[in-house]
């Protein structure tokens, strides 16, 4: 049984099936089976956030997650997100103030404050932080990772300034 | 680090798994939420042969309440935890702590089950149930055993659960009127783990503790219910009865020494935490009085 093992998932609204061996975590089958390198691989132990993508709805670390538990389930990717413009204001918003600079972080902090424009839409700087507290950014000082989300949600909620 | 080579096989009931973990032993590990077997399997500080995922057996997940006993399914999710309006209402406890618990994304997999079983002693819900009163549920193929939460861990990532035994759902008493409650945990960025916390969980009879369970954790290697709380019930709590209380907890106390914190340092915030829980359930600050520098 540590043979390669058949899946079939949905990814970015396309079927897909492999067989992959037990140990390969689902951010390693993205990248190296479906070659979705959008999603970053930092620690791999759950700390930095850098592997965020969405599992039938909910945000996980694709690191903490095997390839062979995702059978059957909905996975979304920074690549479905940005094609599908779903966070396209979030992505001008990102560049407009700065939020970004080395860019490892970013697919992961898109991922997280996407999470929370959509389930908290009014959040204020502190909840938003709250929420990123589990990814880490290591060039922005996330001041301006924060201005960005906080601009997102008030031009979502027809308070844009 | 990628993890080391295992098998992997998918359990389809809670009789199926037991069959599996028979026999296997301890050279299979079972994967819950794998918020923290993964990181474990990740570093290579564990490399089971076998990994058992229950993550399918539907009848470990949920929550129920009858008879004033309140359950929670091992497969129920720390998302699910925050969310619920039975626990909110009987074990606010458990909402106030849960928001500790790392991260929105970890907490939207790991589950109550995998924390009590793993058993890391910086971890909140291992204090939480000792502090409630909870009972941990464990069935083996020759049936059920129901343990006290203030027996069930024994040590750093051990507890008396077997390697045949599977943790199946955790039960404690739903909280009465004159229930009090009190969280928090010293951390360096929210959602760490603790460098120390408490969870604690009293019946007041007008400004008297009639029972305290104080749950400290990270003070030790595993969850300590601090029998120090007798200083501080049947009367009115007086600040040299605090302090006898926190000479009392002090005594009681082996914390490690590691790169967040000395041992010096996690007394001095355990016995902290001690006067902020008594000052915030009495509603009297003036117990909560820090010392001047």
């Amino acid at each position: 049984m540590t043979n390669p093992t058949p899946i079939s998932l949905t990814v970015n609204g396309e079927s897909v099936s492999a067989q992959v061996l037990p140990r390969l975590n689902l951010a390693d089958f993205l990248r190296e089976h479906l070659g979705l390198t959008g999603t970053h691989v930092g620690c791999e132990h759950g700390v930095c956030g850098a592997c965020t993508v969405r599992v039938n709805g909910d945000i996980v670390r694709a690191c903490l997650l095997l390839a062979v538990q995702a059978e059957d389930a909905s996975v979304e990717t920074i690549e479905g997100l940005s094609d599908s413009g779903e966070i396209s204001d979030l992505q001008a918003a990102f560049q407009n103030r700065n939020a970004l600079q080395c860019g490892y972080c970013t697919p992961g902090m898109l991922m997280a404050a996407q999470d929370i424009l959509t389930h908290e839409p009014q959040a204020d700087r502190e909840q938003i932080r709250e929420h990123l507290s589990g990814n880490y950014c290591r060039c922005t000082g996330y001041h301006a990772i924060v201005d960005a989300v906080e601009a997102t949600a008030r031009a979502r909620s027809g308070q844009a300034r | 680090m990628k993890a080391s080579a295992f098998s992997y096989t998918r359990a389809s009931s809670v009789t199926d798994a037991l069959d599996l973990l028979a026999l296997h032993g301890d050279q299979a590990k079972v994967l819950s939420g794998g918020q923290s077997l993964m990181p474990a399997l990740n570093l290579r500080l564990s490399a089971p042969a076998l990994l058992v995922d229950i993550g399918a057996i539907s009848e470990l997940r949920g929550i129920s309440e009858s008879n004033g006993v309140l359950k929670i399914g091992a497969l129920t999710r720390h998302v699910d935890i925050l969310r619920s309006p039975d626990i909110a209402k009987h074990a606010p406890l458990l909402t106030e702590a849960i928001a500790y618990v790392a991260h929105p994304a970890i907490r939207n997999k790991g589950t109550i089950g995998g924390s009590l079983a793993h058993a890391d002693p910086a971890s909140e819900l291992p204090a939480c149930t000792i502090g409630l009163d909870a009972i941990i549920v464990v069935r083996g193929r020759n049936g059920e055993r129901r343990i006290q939460a203030a027996d069930f861990f024994t040590g750093i990532y051990e507890t008396v659960l077997s390697p045949e035994e599977l943790l199946v759902a955790v039960e404690m008493p739903v909280a009465k009127s004159n229930s009090a409650h009190f969280f928090h945990e010293y951390a360096r960025r929210k959602g760490d783990y603790a460098i120390v916390g408490l969870a604690a969980s009293g019946i007041l009879e007008g400004d008297v503790f009639a029972d305290l369970r104080l749950g400290f954790f990270a003070v030790g290697d595993r969850p300590l219910l601090a029998a120090a709380s007798k200083h501080l019930t049947g009367k009115p709590v007086t600040a040299s009865m605090l302090a006898d209380a926190q000479a009392a907890l002090d005594a009681e106390l082996d914390p490690q020494e590691d790169q967040q914190a000395s041992a010096g340092m996690r007394r001095y915030l355990a016995r902290q935490l001690m006067a902020r829980c008594v000052a915030t359930l009495l509603g009297r600050p003036e117990l909560d009085a820090r010392p001047r520098a």
